[in-house]
C-alpha cells in the first residue's frame, strides 16, 4: 500500500526534473511528497481519507479552507501569468488593475496556506492551455469566469462552515475575501463591457437572479468548472454537505 | 432618532424586546429620549451589547438581523429611486451612468422584497419604511438641512451623489459581513445573505469605477481606510472606512506574506472588513428620520 501510494506521485523530486520546473512547482512537488509521507504514516488510522482519485481536500472546516485554498491557487497562478505576459494593447490602467488583483489573489493564497499550516494541500498543477495570454478578450473572459466562479463558491460554502466559535471566525474570513472577489468580478466585467458588473441571469454570462441575488454553487459544481484549468485531480468527497 | 425608531419597529414584531433587553420599557424609552446628539456616539455601543444579551443564535436573532438588513436596503432603494427620478440630475446622469444606477436601484428594490418575504417566512413581521422616513441630506430631519443639502444635494450634484452611493454600498458590504455570523444557524438565510452581500460589493466596485472615470482617485477596492470622498464630507463618512486599513488577518500578517511582495495597500485591499450592527446604525442614523 505504501509503495503503491508513493509511486508515481513523489516521482518529480529528483535532479533531472528540477531543471525543467519552476521553483514554485518544485516546492509544490516537495510539499506533495511530504504530505503523502505524512499521510502514509497515519495510513492505518485514517485510510479512507486518501485515495487514488485525487488530492483529498479533507473534511470539516479544514476541508472548506482547503477548497478555498485550491481556488485561490488557481486564481493567483492565472494573474501571475497575466502580469508576466501582458496581452497585446494592454493599457496602463488595466495593468494597474490586474497587478492589484494579482497581489490580492496571491495574498489570499498565502493566507490560506499559512492558516492551514500542516493541513494545507500541496501546490496544485494548473493547466492554462486553453487561454491565449496574448489576447485581451481571452484573458479578461477567463478572469471573469474565475472571479464569478470564486464569488459563487464562497457564497455556496458559507453554510458548509461549522456553527462553532472557530467556524464563525472562518465564516467572517470567507466574507472578507468574497466581497473582494466580487469587486474584482465587477471590474473585470466592466473592462469587458461597461455596465455589465452585475448582469442578470438572462444575459449572456449573467450572474444576478430576479430576486437580486448573486450566484451560489456547491463545491462539486465549482470544481467541475474549475477542473478544466487544474491538472491535479481533486477529491472533494469528504467535504461537509450542509 | 433612528435607534429609538428601530426599537419601536422591533417592538411591533417582538413586544418583549424591552424585557429581553433586560431593562424596564419606560427606563429604556426615557434613556433614548434623554440621549441627545452629543451622546449619540455612545448609544450604539450600549445598543449592540444589549442585543447580544437579549438574543443568542435563535430565530429571534435572525429576524432582528434581517430587519436590520431590510432597513439598510430600504435606505438604499429609496436613495436610488430618488436619484434616478431626480429632475436636477437628468442632465448629468445619462447613458451608461443612468443605466447602471437603474440596475442598482432595481437590485435594492428586489432585496427589500426578498428580505420582507424571508422575514415573513419566519412568521415574523418585517419593518416598513417609505421615502418620507429618510433624509437624504443626512440631517436626520424632515427639514432636509443636512450636509448634503442645497447645491450639495445628492439629487442635484452628480459627483456627490456617486460619492454617497459608494459609501452606502461599501457600508452595506461591511454590514452584511458583520451580520453573517448571526445567521449561521440557518443555512438558507445565511446563503441568501451572502448572495446579497456580493451583489452590494459589485455595486460598490462599479460606483467606484464610475467615480474613477469621472476623475476621482479611487479604485474598485478599498485601499487602507481611504474613502476617496473629498472634504468637507470626508470626516463624516470616515466611520464607514475605519478599520479597513488592517493588514493582519487571524493573527497572520499579510504584508509580504510567504515571501511574496505584498504591500500594505494590497494587503488591506485584499480583505474587506466587517462592521457591527451598532456601528452601521450609527453611520446611517443621519439619513433615517
Amino acid at each position: 500500500m505504501l509503495t503503491h501510494k508513493t509511486s508515481g506521485k513523489a516521482m518529480p523530486v529528483n535532479e533531472g526534473n528540477i531543471q525543467h520546473v519552476s521553483r514554485r512547482k518544485f516546492l509544490g512537488y516537495v510539499g506533495a511528497a511530504s504530505a503523502l509521507l505524512a499521510t502514509s504514516a497515519s495510513c492505518k488510522k485514517n485510510d479512507n481519507n486518501i485515495n487514488d482519485t485525487g488530492q483529498d481536500l479533507g473534511s470539516g472546516d479544514v476541508g472548506i479552507l482547503n477548497y478555498a485554498y485550491a481556488l485561490e491557487q488557481l486564481e493567483a497562478a492565472f494573474y501571475v501569468k497575466v502580469a508576466q505576459s501582458p496581452y497585446a494593447g494592454i493599457t496602463a490602467q488595466e495593468t494597474s488593475y490586474l497587478t492589484d488583483i494579482r497581489d490580492h489573489e496571491v495574498a489570499h493564497r498565502e493566507f490560506f496556506k499559512a492558516a492551514l499550516g500542516a493541513d494545507a494541500i500541496p501546490a496544485l498543477e494548473v493547466n492554462f492551455s486553453a487561454i491565449n495570454f496574448g489576447d485581451r478578450m481571452s484573458v479578461l473572459t477567463t478572469a471573469r469566469a474565475f472571479e464569478d466562479l470564486g464569488v459563487s463558491a464562497y457564497n455556496g460554502a458559507g453554510k458548509l462552515i461549522s456553527n462553532t466559535t472557530t467556524g464563525l471566525v472562518y465564516l467572517t474570513l470567507a466574507g472578507k475575501i468574497v466581497s473582494v472577489e466580487a469587486r474584482h468580478a465587477a471590474l473585470i466585467r466592466d473592462l469587458i463591457a461597461p455596465g455589465s458588473f452585475a448582469d442578470p441571469l438572462t444575459a449572456s454570462n449573467g450572474v444576478i437572479n430576479p430576486m437580486g441575488l448573486d450566484l451560489q454553487r456547491s463545491p462539486a459544481d465549482v470544481l467541475a468548472i474549475a477542473g478544466a484549468y487544474i491538472s491535479t485531480k481533486i477529491n472533494a468527497s469528504n467535504l461537509p454537505t450542509s | 432618532m433612528n435607534v429609538q425608531h428601530i426599537l419601536n419597529e422591533i417592538e411591533k414584531t417582538d413586544p418583549e424586546v424591552y424585557n429581553k433587553l433586560d431593562t424596564r420599557r419606560d427606563a429604556m424609552k426615557s434613556f433614548f429620549k434623554a440621549s441627545g446628539k452629543v451622546a449619540l456616539a455612545t448609544v450604539p455601543i450600549a445598543f449592540g451589547s444589549m442585543f447580544k444579551k437579549a438574543y443568542g443564535g435563535n430565530t429571534a436573532t435572525i429576524v432582528e438581523v434581517l430587519n436590520y438588513a431590510l432597513t439598510l436596503e430600504y435606505l438604499e432603494s429609496e436613495f436610488y429611486k430618488a436619484v434616478v427620478a431626480a429632475p436636477g440630475l437628468t442632465v448629468s446622469l445619462t447613458g451608461a451612468g443612468r443605466a447602471a444606477l437603474t440596475t442598482i436601484r432595481d437590485h435594492e428594490i428586489a432585496h427589500v422584497a426578498f428580505l420582507r418575504s424571508a422575514i415573513m417566512s419566519l412568521s415574523a413581521t418585517p419593518v416598513t419604511y417609505t421615502a418620507s422616513n429618510f433624509d437624504l441630506t443626512g440631517g436626520n430631519s424632515a427639514a432636509g438641512t443636512g450636509p448634503f443639502s442645497g447645491t450639495n444635494s445628492v439629487l442635484l450634484n452628480y459627483d456627490i451623489m456617486l460619492a454617497v452611493a459608494q459609501v452606502f454600498e461599501d457600508t452595506g458590504v461591511r454590514a452584511y459581513k458583520g451580520a453573517a455570523g448571526d445567521l449561521n444557524s440557518n443555512n438558507d438565510i445565511l446563503t441568501a445573505a451572502l448572495q446579497i452581500h456580493s451583489v452590494e460589493a459589485r455595486h460598490a466596485a462599479h460606483l467606484r469605477y464610475m467615480r474613477k472615470n469621472a476623475g476621482v482617485a479611487v479604485k474598485p477596492w478599498i485601499t487602507l481606510n481611504q474613502s476617496g470622498v473629498p472634504a468637507p464630507f470626508d470626516a463624516a463618512v470616515q466611520p464607514s472606512y475605519n478599520g479597513e486599513e488592517t493588514t493582519t488577518q487571524a493573527t497572520v500578517n499579510i504584508v509580504n506574506i510567504g515571501g511574496q511582495t505584498i504591500s500594505a495597500n494590497a494587503a488591506s485591499e485584499a480583505f474587506d472588513e466587517p462592521l457591527t450592527m451598532a456601528q452601521v446604525l450609527a453611520i446611517v442614523d443621519p439619513f433615517i428620520i
